[in-house]
Formats: C-alpha cells, sequence, structure tokens
C-alpha cells in the first residue's frame, strides 16, 4: 500500500505528483468506491444492440417499406409489403450484431492482423512489388483477356482502357493536388481543351491523332498558365472555387459557342488513331491487310488499350522524375509551407504555374484519347461530376501516391460498373430492384467507408524523395500529424 | 580591427536600411527606419511584441516592400525587386517560427535550401550544416514535424545556410526554446561569425542573449529605432535594462 499510494522520497515531488495523476486518470474523477459498470459477455451486449438498431429502424421505416400506396380507381389503395419491412429489419439487425460483435467490441483494433502482415513484410518494397505486377498485369491484359475470358472480352477491354484513362488523369491531377496542394476542381477544363483541340484540329484541317496529341496537350498547358495566373494568389478554399467556375465556364463556353464547337451537337466524326497509318479496318491498307492477319473488331480496342497504357506510364515517368528534380521538390515543398519557399528563394509563382501546366497537359493528352475513343464529344461528357471523380480518385488513393491513385481508379470506375451488374440482389429485393439506381448510393458509402477506414487514402505512406543511405517509409499516422496547414 | 577595416567597412555597409517605412493597408508598421549591418558583423535588432521587428525582417526580404525608404544590400538597391529575387542575391532568411516542411524530412529540407545552387557544392555544404549541428546529422531521415523545436531552429538555420549566404537573416531564433538551447544556437551562430566571417542579422526578444552575441543592436519601439550602439553598451543602458531584460516593466 505504501508503496503505491505514497511516493518514495527519491521520486518526490514530480513522483508524487505523477502517481496521483495516474491514480486520477485510473478513476476517471470517480470516486473509487463506485461499482464498476455492469459488463455484458461480448455476444449478449452486440445482440442487445443488434436489437436496438432493429427496432428503431422498425419504427422509421414502417411508412416508407411496410406499406405501399398505389393509384387505384377512385383515389390511392393502401397496400401492405410487410416482407420487404422484414428483409430491411433483418438487414439492420444483422448488420449492427455483425458490427458490434466484430469490430466494436473489440479492445484490439480490427486492423491489427494486417498490421501485423506489414510489420512482418515491412522490410520489403511492397510499393514496388505490387507495382511491378499490377505492370505486368497491365502488359499483358489484352491476352490474358482473349485467353481466359473471351466472352466478355470487348467488354472487359473497353472497361480496362475507361480505368486506364481515370488513371491518368488521376496521375495528372495528382501533380497538382497531391504534390504542389493546389486544391483543383475544374481539371475536366483540360481534359475537355484537350479533347475539343484534337476534335477541332482533326475535323477541321484533317490531321491525325498523333500529330493533334501534343497539340492538344500544349494547348491544355497553355489553358493551365491562363488559370493559373488569376489565381496565384489564392489558396485553398478560395482556389477550389475558382477552378470550379473556370470547369464550368469552359463546359459553358463549348455548349454556347455553337458555330465553332458544334454547341450541344458536339462533333462527330472524329477519326481514329492509326499505327504508323495503318488504320484499323477491314479492306485494303489496314493493319489486318499489312500484317496478313484476319481482321477483328477487338484489334483496334488492343491498340486503344495500349495507347492508353503508354500514355498512363509517360505520365508516371515524368511526374517520378519531376519529383526527383529541383521544381518537383519545390512543388512539394510549396504544399507544405509557402512562406518558407519564398524565403528560399523560390518564385512561388512559376513552381505553381509550372504545376497546373504540367498536369493541365497530361489531363489534355487524356482529353484527346478520349475524343479518338468516343469518335464523338459534346459537352456533356466535361460535367463537374468528372472533376470530382477524378479528385475523388486522387484523394482516395492517397494524395501524392501514384499507386494509390492506380488502385483507386480501378475501385472506383470499376466499382461503379460492377455495381452496374449486381443482379444477384434482385434474388434478395425481388423482381423489380434495380441495381443502377442504387448504384451512386452504394458508391458513396464505399467513399464514406473508405474514408473511416483510411482517412489519409488507400496509400498513405509517403517515401521521401530524397534518400540519405537508408531508405525509410513515412507512416501513415506520421503524415497526419504532419500536415502542415 | 584595424583602422583601415573599420574605415572600409563603415564606407559600405553590406545592408543598408535608410528611411524605409512600411504598410499594412493603411495602417503604418515602419516609421523610417535606418539600419546598417556591415560585412563580419552580427547586428541585433530588439524590442517588444509588435515593435515591428518582423516587419522590417520581411520588408528585407520585400514581402511587403517598403512604400518609402530604400534598402540597399551589397551596393543595389533591392527595396522593389520581388521576393525571390532578393532571396537570390545570398541572402539567407530562417523565417520567424522556423517554418521547416514539416512532412518532408530533413534531408529533404536542406536540399530545398540548395534549390537554386547547383550541385556541385551540396555535399560540402551539407557537411558543413551537419558538422554545425551534428543532432541534425542524426535526425537526417526523420520528418521536419516531427523534430522538437530545438532541433527544427537548427534545422531552419542549416536549410538557410545551404544556400551558401553572405547575409543571414535570422528571425527570432530563440522563440519558444528552452535557455539550454537558446545558448547551444547562439553559440552557433558566434562560431559561423567568427569563423567564416559571415554577416548576421538577428531579430530577437531574447534581448539580453541577443545583445550579449551581437557587436551591434537597435532598439526598436512602436516602428522606429530609439537607441544604437554597440551590444555591451547597449546592455549597460538603464533604460534597456528596464525595458527588456527585467521583467519589461518601464
Amino acid at each position: 500500500m505504501a508503496e503505491t499510494n505514497f511516493p518514495t522520497a527519491t521520486a518526490y515531488p514530480e513522483g508524487a505528483e505523477r502517481l496521483s495523476e495516474e491514480q486520477r486518470e485510473a478513476m476517471r474523477g470517480e470516486p473509487p468506491f463506485a461499482e464498476a459498470p455492469p459488463t455484458d459477455s461480448r455476444l449478449v451486449r452486440a445482440l442487445k444492440e443488434a436489437g436496438i438498431t432493429a427496432g428503431l429502424i422498425a419504427v422509421l421505416t414502417v411508412f416508407f417499406f411496410a406499406f405501399k400506396t398505389d393509384i387505384a380507381a377512385g383515389g390511392l389503395a393502401l397496400t401492405a409489403d410487410p416482407i420487404q419491412w422484414i428483409v430491411w429489419i433483418a438487414i439492420a439487425f444483422v448488420g449492427r450484431f455483425v458490427l458490434s460483435y466484430l469490430v466494436f467490441a473489440n479492445d484490439k483494433p480490427t486492423v491489427g492482423g494486417w498490421k501485423k502482415i506489414t510489420a512482418a513484410t515491412a522490410g520489403w518494397p511492397v510499393g514496388k512489388v505490387i507495382g511491378a505486377i499490377l505492370l505486368l498485369v497491365a502488359l499483358t491484359l489484352p491476352f490474358l483477356l482473349s485467353t481466359f475470358l473471351p466472352s466478355q472480352n470487348r467488354y472487359l477491354l473497353d472497361l480496362s482502357i475507361l480505368i486506364l484513362t481515370y488513371v491518368m488523369l488521376g496521375w495528372g491531377l495528382n501533380i497538382v493536388v497531391g504534390l504542389a496542394g493546389l486544391l483543383d476542381l475544374g481539371y475536366v477544363a483540360f481534359y475537355a481543351v484537350g479533347a475539343y483541340s484534337f476534335a477541332l484540329l482533326a475535323t477541321n484541317f484533317d490531321l491525325g491523332f498523333w500529330v493533334c496529341l501534343p497539340m492538344a496537350g500544349l494547348f491544355a498547358a497553355l489553358w493551365g498558365v491562363m488559370l493559373g495566373f488569376p489565381v496565384l494568389r489564392l489558396r485553398g478554399d478560395y482556389l477550389a472555387i475558382v477552378t470550379l467556375a473556370f470547369g464550368e465556364i469552359i463546359r459553358v463556353v463549348l455548349l454556347n459557342w455553337a458555330n465553332f464547337t458544334g454547341g450541344p451537337n458536339g462533333i462527330l466524326g472524329i477519326p481514329k488513331p492509326t499505327l504508323f497509318g495503318l488504320e484499323f479496318n477491314r479492306g485494303a491498307g489496314s493493319f489486318s491487310d499489312f500484317f496478313g492477319i484476319p481482321y477483328s473488331p477487338i484489334q483496334r480496342f488492343i491498340f486503344l488499350y495500349y495507347i492508353i497504357l503508354a500514355l498512363a506510364l509517360l505520365t508516371n515517368f515524368v511526374t517520378m522524375r519531376m519529383r526527383k528534380l529541383p521544381v518537383g521538390r519545390a512543388w512539394e515543398a510549396l504544399r507544405e509551407d509557402e512562406i518558407a519557399c519564398r524565403s528560399l528563394g523560390i518564385n512561388t509563382v512559376n513552381v505553381k504555374l509550372t504545376a497546373f501546366a504540367t498536369g493541365a497537359m497530361f489531363g489534355g493528352f487524356a482529353g484527346s484519347f478520349f475524343a479518338t475513343r468516343q469518335g464523338f464529344i459534346s459537352p456533356e461528357s466535361f460535367t463537374f461530376i468528372e472533376s470530382a471523380i477524378i479528385l475523388a480518385i486522387v484523394v482516395l488513393g492517397g494524395l501524392g501516391s501514384q499507386l494509390g491513385v492506380v488502385i483507386a481508379s480501378v475501385v472506383m470506375i470499376g466499382g461503379i460498373e460492377l455495381l452496374r451488374n449486381l443482379t444477384g440482389l434482385q434474388a434478395i429485393f425481388g423482381a423489380g430492384f434495380d441495381p443502377t439506381e442504387y448504384r451512386m448510393l452504394i458508391f458513396g458509402l464505399a467513399m464514406v467507408l473508405i474514408m473511416v477506414w483510411k482517412p489519409r487514402g488507400l496509400v498513405s505512406t509517403r517515401s521521401p524523395s530524397a534518400i540519405y543511405k537508408a531508405k525509410k517509409k513515412i507512416g501513415a499516422d506520421l503524415v497526419a500529424q504532419g500536415e502542415g496547414h | 580591427m584595424s583602422a583601415a577595416q573599420s574605415i572600409l567597412l563603415a564606407s559600405e555597409p553590406l545592408l543598408a536600411i535608410r528611411g524605409v517605412e512600411t504598410f499594412y493597408g493603411k495602417i503604418q508598421a515602419l516609421r523610417g527606419v535606418d539600419v546598417e549591418v556591415h560585412r563580419g558583423e552580427i547586428v541585433t535588432l530588439i524590442g517588444a511584441n509588435g515593435a515591428g521587428k518582423s516587419t522590417l525582417m520581411m520588408t528585407i526580404c520585400g514581402n511587403p516592400q517598403a512604400r518609402a525608404g530604400q534598402i540597399v544590400y551589397n551596393g543595389k538597391d533591392i527595396t522593389h525587386l520581388p521576393t525571390h529575387d532578393i532571396m537570390s542575391m545570398s541572402i539567407a532568411q530562417s523565417p520567424e517560427g522556423r517554418r521547416v516542411f514539416p512532412r518532408m524530412t530533413v534531408m529533404e529540407n536542406l536540399q530545398m535550401g540548395a534549390i537554386l545552387e547547383d550541385d556541385k557544392h551540396f555535399e560540402d555544404d551539407l557537411k558543413r550544416v551537419f558538422t554545425l549541428f551534428p543532432r541534425l546529422k542524426e535526425r537526417r531521415g526523420q520528418r521536419g514535424g516531427t523534430l522538437s523545436g530545438g532541433e527544427q531552429q537548427m534545422l531552419a538555420i542549416g536549410r538557410a545556410l545551404m544556400s551558401r549566404p553572405k547575409l543571414l537573416l535570422l528571425d527570432e531564433p530563440s522563440l519558444g526554446l528552452a535557455p539550454l538551447v537558446v545558448k547551444q544556437i547562439f553559440e552557433v551562430i558566434r562560431e559561423l561569425n567568427a569563423n567564416e566571417g559571415l554577416t548576421v542579422f538577428l531579430v530577437e526578444q531574447n534581448a539580453f542573449h541577443a545583445l550579449r552575441l551581437a557587436h551591434r543592436g537597435y532598439v526598436m519601439v512602436n516602428g522606429a529605432i530609439t537607441m544604437a550602439g554597440t551590444g555591451r553598451e547597449l546592455l549597460a543602458r538603464e533604460e534597456v535594462r528596464s525595458a527588456y531584460l527585467e521583467g519589461g516593466a518601464h
């Protein structure tokens, strides 16, 4: 007793204070005779909580699910639909039970297992291994698909092209948002500029994809600089608002400048890319004719797939190189502390402009690829939701992480597509259930869950660009701590 | 110091601030400030909170720019140059509040200091900073944001030194640091000045330490210089002692 309650002479006075503090902590301000709260077993507690949740759902949804009004002769007819009501209550009960029993009740964090795995493989360059595997899969994907999934080959290839487009856009935006820390809500504007530059050049001057691609990139970069100039003074929320407005301005101009852009009718007949002049169609002078292989429409998709893969890899390569150059380092420093940057003699205006221009250029490349893939573009393809999705990819992936962008793109774009095909849910919710209607709801829920689970994005660790002898990873918790705004 | 040398020093200061007036909107923060910093000197500017010390520091860096008066560095008028041009003229600043890049490692922070230099000197400069601050060498892989206050201040000074400055501007390096750490940092400043002849302009609230370190000092009150003299002189003066050394009571 004496040892715990009274400090020894040597530990006095700090020791005494600390001890009493510890005791107060342990009691949480309660007098020591307070009864311990009754502790149910985990199962009972989980059942109780699930029961409460189910009851709540039953009360809240009784008018929404249990009864239905239909238009009948002479007014509305009330029909009871208790089955649906009970199904929802059951879902709530089971869901809450699982959460309470498995997730909330644990004293240890649920992700402990994962932590063990990551700790065991801490010495490994996990990111590099995953990256290499993904690259290998990406490079061989068209052949894997035609070998293993010939029936859905074309659909899946098309989806992969879409995902890769977003990977590229995400990498492009990552330069602006992830590295330079400039929140850009109007990235789709550069995508649109690229697409329209290519489409207009191609249809008016009969230029091919490969000639127009760099021009489209340059145009987009130019627009990046033009946007950059007026917004350089702005930061954070204000910058976001201005870029948002810029994205909308571009779209509205495209919509209303009808004699130049075709207005809401868009631009038709955008040429397809060629392989050194070889077209992908039936007939003389085509790809299949030249190589003496039978024509198949899938060839063009494979070609498009490799184009976007090459473009995306180019974006990645340039970004990785840039990060090691002074300008890339200056981007990162700018994200951390603008005033410190200025005190080091960095021209923050130029640094911001290069970030905007570089990001915009890759957006422009992606845009012209989009135009050539679709063959038709209209302002409808460049709405704010596109910017939002690209930004979501960057944020969900973990700001500044290249691998994170890839994973987030696959999850988001692939996930949206996957939800289109969840016809299996009809078995639960009845034949009238249309999964596409709930697509955005489920999607939103998934985003919330990811942010709860990994608030700093999927890949939240960051490898320093500068390495002195040993390489060291920076953990997510530290990244979170060090946020300097 | 020989007589000839002192004449040379007196004739052409490295940094001359003449009649500088700075405004924040309509509010006048500096009212005709005159300060001279000669080559090889440590000059300190002391004053109470809000006297305009940091404003003067920022005005030297061109952010905000002086509305009246002139700032001459190394024979060049820099009053109306943009910040990045001023900072690339071998002036380096360790800004108030240190402002290390929190998510970048110590190494990356130091690299940022040398971002305008070519790579040739990098290893030498790095070695020099690591010799001055062995602690930074230990922590080179650690992120700036996780360093202690004293280490961050060392990093801020080290980062400034990476650009091989002729003039080092230090804005309150003792801010929020333990007395022992302040002593260490001031000792490094003294070494830099004595061994390498680095010119230092030091803005401080910690008047006692600053005046003991500095060759000359200025006292600023309400945006104007009220006293000037050698560090020793100022330390001995009754007004300085009562206002800045003994609890700030007038």
